[in-house]
């Protein structure tokens, strides 16, 4: 068997959750994959690999980013969100929203929603029911809580 | 056929309850959750000589009151983590609030029967739980009584505090200590429903917290610091196998490990999945076959003969088929086609797997953990009692997670690396090594004479196996007197098994497409026709019969009131459709709207009869979910073969329903005080008739094929939904 090559790896600085934390991967390395596998931040979720499911969305500079198709290295000072970070012990107006409908089914997708619905309403704090359904329709959910989706945005934008 | 929610178990408490003083000062009480929930169950040895490590679940009671309920039951996302500890709080008497439940998770000791239950759950556990949690509060109030030096039937419990006739109370917590050394007592009694404090109100999922912070809480968020990742290459086509490989790039991929090949199968081991999944990319490999290679043009061909021809099982035959379509005024036959689905559960397959020489460490999401430690047994030659399962939370199962050919590829894995290894499945993994609704052709041939049906056959040509026993003795057996269900099937290289609501997720659609048009022809409404035709079961002593033509008829009342059926405002197009599956009877109204030339499904009317709803909030969560993922994969769910290779493999070309192409689900649900029934699978099986109908309705087009996208030829619209 061939020795396995090893080689330097290099080191990135990457601000997550305000605070600045190094990562020693691969420049192609996912950040869905740092998150995950390097920093043990595992609310945001594995589920395409291609960006068409959102089951991975982060916020990168307050804006709704897919995590499994931006690299590592294309990271510099941005300021990254990820779940675990989006509030101090799920207090956001959005989450408060998710447990006051009760949304989740599995719940394995919901993080993702949360990500992108608090991102979208920063843009839109008061969206339309038809601006809400089109802002989301990059999250995938299989167990199919759309309808309380929609209503925990709903919510989260008139109380917030 | 549904007991009552008041007549008395058979199964003796002794059997299956144990108490036990806790250090703390409180009280543990072990049960199981449930195999014993069944009940015919058979509980294997005396209880005398079990301790606690024989039971899977645990109730405690702390000396402040708060109730804490252990349960090893995994969650796929049907709810029963949370409805199945509302039973037993129910029964106990406390306040919900005071109430926790603790998923019982990396504990081998107290953890060594898990058994997971399906779309059963509630139906198993009903009795079970209610005596369980009865006979813990009957246990309190015997000890209260005794501290009081009462007899325990002067005495009451409710909201977690006990009273007797002098006023005098005691809280829970204040009698545990006495309570866990007394003996378990028989023929406890059980509340009747119009009591119900917890019962038949919204409860919000236990895991929400968890799950709106992102906790680790799934398969694929279990981590050990030994771990290495893997990463498997299957063979590219059913029916293919490996014949060479080259791993030298692979190997040269930073944190790359290990390259192991086993079966026809090819593992790349890495440090993080990143660098497993690069390594697996890297791979050049030779396949070859000395089999044809299967493609959809094939199996259609297949199923088309089996159906021209005459080579079926008779699965239920009533009257005479043959005479009544002879001597009808006509005869109307037609054939509905469905492609194979994959399941797609948002997270993807995954297990973690521990060999070492004295034990086998198996954590993961499985819905099978007794069946997949005997296989993996039979696989590593090992004993089952070396193999210790822990099941996680489920990120979505569809019947998918039944299947545990990831648990395995864990286990073989680890065993030839030594190591502790995590499988990861990537999307396209997940979508290229399904075990896929089979892809099934349904022929559906009625008489009518005199304006009524007379006879009605139903032929079914599937690929790899047939309808489950129960199925032919659905609706409308025993309402038409010339009847008969014929099968046959197909043997595919195509893995297939059991997805969401396994059959009725597209018999059910056919049977309904099919009773419209009868409808039509008939000159009567479709859910007059169903009533009408239900009245001829009612009274029926065939005890085959499975579902209740009274409940049914009461499910489309119901839902015929809410849609406003028939008074829709105008440019509202109304579809119908009502199925019994799994237990629960269920009728859809569709409503669609034209939309620049397009029919847009906006909303959808539910009426259930589930029994008694444990949890509203929870069963309208499954039902809106069953109606929606119903509506989206029988209006874009297709998946296709060349050659034995799968022709999408992640969500660029597989499309699964998006929020912007929902409508508004409203469930009602019948009033009922039976016995619950499931609610994870029901919903979905009417769903795709119910739009089928109502885009009848809107466009004059009668659908036969799924996916409804592809027969009314706009695949590529974003806007139909």
């Amino acid at each position: 068997m061939l020795l396995f090559q090893t080689y330097i790896m290099p080191n990135h600085t990457l601000n997550i959750n305000g605070k600045k934390i190094i990562v020693n991967v691969d420049n192609d390395t996912p950040l869905l994959w740092v998150l995950r596998d390097e920093l043990n931040l595992v609310g945001t979720k594995f589920g395409c690999g291609i960006a068409q499911c959102g089951a991975c969305t982060v916020h990168v500079n307050n804006v709704a980013v897919r995590s499994c198709s931006i690299t590592v290295s294309s990271l510099n000072d941005e300021s990254i969100t990820t779940i675990e970070g989006l509030s101090d012990n799920g207090t956001h107006p959005v989450q408060e929203a998710w447990k006051e409908i009760d949304v989740p089914q599995c719940g394995y997708c919901q993080a993702g929603q949360i990500m992108t619905a608090s991102a979208f309403l920063k843009e839109n704090s008061s969206p339309t029911k038809d601006e809400i359904r089109e802002a989301m329709q990059g999250n995938i959910c299989r167990c199919a809580s759309y309808n309380r989706i929609e209503k925990a945005i709903e919510l989260a934008a008139k109380n917030s | 056929m549904m007991k009552s929610q008041k007549k008395s178990i058979s199964f003796s408490r002794r059997n299956f309850l144990k108490t036990s003083v806790l250090a703390s000062g409180g009280m543990l009480i072990g049960f199981n959750f449930l195999n014993a929930c069944r009940p015919n169950a058979i509980v294997p040895i005396d209880i005398s000589k079990l301790n606690f490590n024989d039971f899977n679940a645990f109730i405690k009671i702390s000396q402040e009151g708060y109730v804490t309920i252990f349960s090893p039951n995994p969650e796929i996302g049907q709810g029963v983590k949370t409805s199945m500890p509302m039973i037993i709080a129910e029964e106990l008497d406390v306040p919900w609030e005071k109430v926790s439940v603790s998923q019982g998770l990396y504990d081998p000791v107290n953890y060594q029967r898990q058994v997971a239950g399906g779309s059963q759950s509630i139906r198993f556990g009903w009795d079970a739980l209610r005596q369980t949690g009865a006979t813990a509060k009957q246990m309190l109030i015997n000890a209260a009584a005794l501290k009081w030096g009462e007899e325990p039937s002067s005495c009451y419990a409710s909201q977690g505090i006990i009273t007797n006739a002098n006023g005098d109370s005691f809280g829970y917590g204040e009698v545990v200590k006495e309570a866990a050394v007394l003996e378990v007592p028989e023929n406890v009694e059980l509340k009747e429903s119009k009591d119900y404090k917890i019962i038949g109100q919204d409860i919000k999922n236990v895991d929400i917290q968890k799950i709106i912070t992102g906790k680790p809480l799934f398969g694929l968020d279990y981590v050990t610091e030994e771990m290495v990742y893997a990463s498997v290459l299957r063979p590219p086509s059913f029916g293919k196998k490996l014949v060479s490989f080259d791993d030298q790039n692979s190997k040269k991929i930073n944190g790359v490990v290990n390259v192991l090949k086993f079966g026809d199968k090819i593992a790349v081991l890495g440090t993080n999945t990143w660098a497993a999944m690069k390594g697996k990319k890297a791979l050049i490999c030779k396949w070859s076959s000395n089999t044809k290679l299967e493609s959809t043009e094939d199996h259609n061909k297949e199923l088309l003969k089996i159906l021209n021809g005459n080579k079926f099982k008779v699965n239920r035959e009533d009257g005479n088929i043959e005479k009544a379509f002879l001597n009808s005024d006509k005869n109307i036959e037609r054939t509905y086609e469905s492609p194979f689905l994959p399941h797609n559960c948002m997270e993807p397959m995954n297990f973690y797997a521990n060999v070492t020489s004295d034990k086998v460490h198996l954590v993961g999401p499985i819905q099978t953990p007794a069946w997949t430690v005997s296989k993996i047994s039979k696989l590593l030659d090992r004993k089952p009692e070396e193999i210790h399962l822990e099941m996680t939370r489920m990120g979505g199962g569809f019947g998918r997670r039944l299947y545990g050919d990831f648990a395995e590829e864990a286990a073989q894995i680890s065993s030839l690396a030594n190591k502790p290894v995590k499988v990861v499945f990537s999307r396209e993994d997940d979508m290229a090594a399904g075990i896929y609704r089979p892809a099934i052709k349904y022929r559906i041939k009625a008489s009518i004479k005199d304006g009524k049906i007379t006879g009605y056959h139903l032929k079914e040509a599937a690929i790899n196996g047939n309808m489950y026993g129960l199925i032919p003795n659905f609706f409308p057996a025993g309402c038409i007197p010339n009847y008969k269900v014929s099968t046959a099937n197909y043997q595919s290289k195509i893995t297939t098994g059991a997805w969401r609501a396994p059959y009725t997720n597209f018999l059910a659609f056919a049977e309904q497409s099919f009773f419209n048009e009868l409808a039509s022809e008939l000159g009567k409404d479709h859910p007059s026709l169903i009533i009408e035709l239900l009245q001829n079961v009612k009274g029926t002593k065939d005890e085959r019969i499975q579902y209740s033509a009274e409940r049914m008829e009461k499910t489309i009342n119901l839902v015929v009131e809410k849609s406003n059926w028939g008074k829709s405002s105008e440019g509202i197009y109304q579809g119908f459709s009502a199925y019994y599956s799994h237990n629960t009877h269920v009728a859809e109204v569709a409503d669609v709207e034209m939309v620049n030339g397009l029919p847009v499904v906006k909303k959808v009317t539910v009426a259930v009869d589930c029994g008694i709803v444990v949890n509203p909030l929870g069963a309208k969560n499954q039902v809106e979910g069953g109606v929606i993922d119903g509506i989206g994969h029988a209006m874009y769910g297709d998946f296709s073969f060349e050659e034995g290779t799968p022709q999408s493999v992640n969500f660029d070309t597989y499309r699964l329903i998006r929020m912007n192409e929902t409508p508004q689900v409203s469930t009602y649900f019948v009033e009922s005080d039976l016995s619950p029934t499931g609610l994870g699978e029901p919903g979905l099986p009417p769903a795709g008739g119910a739009v089928a109908n109502a885009i009848k309705a809107a466009t004059s087009k009668q659908l036969f094929k799924q996916p409804f996208v592809k027969e009314l030829g706009f695949v590529e619209s974003k806007i139909l939904g």
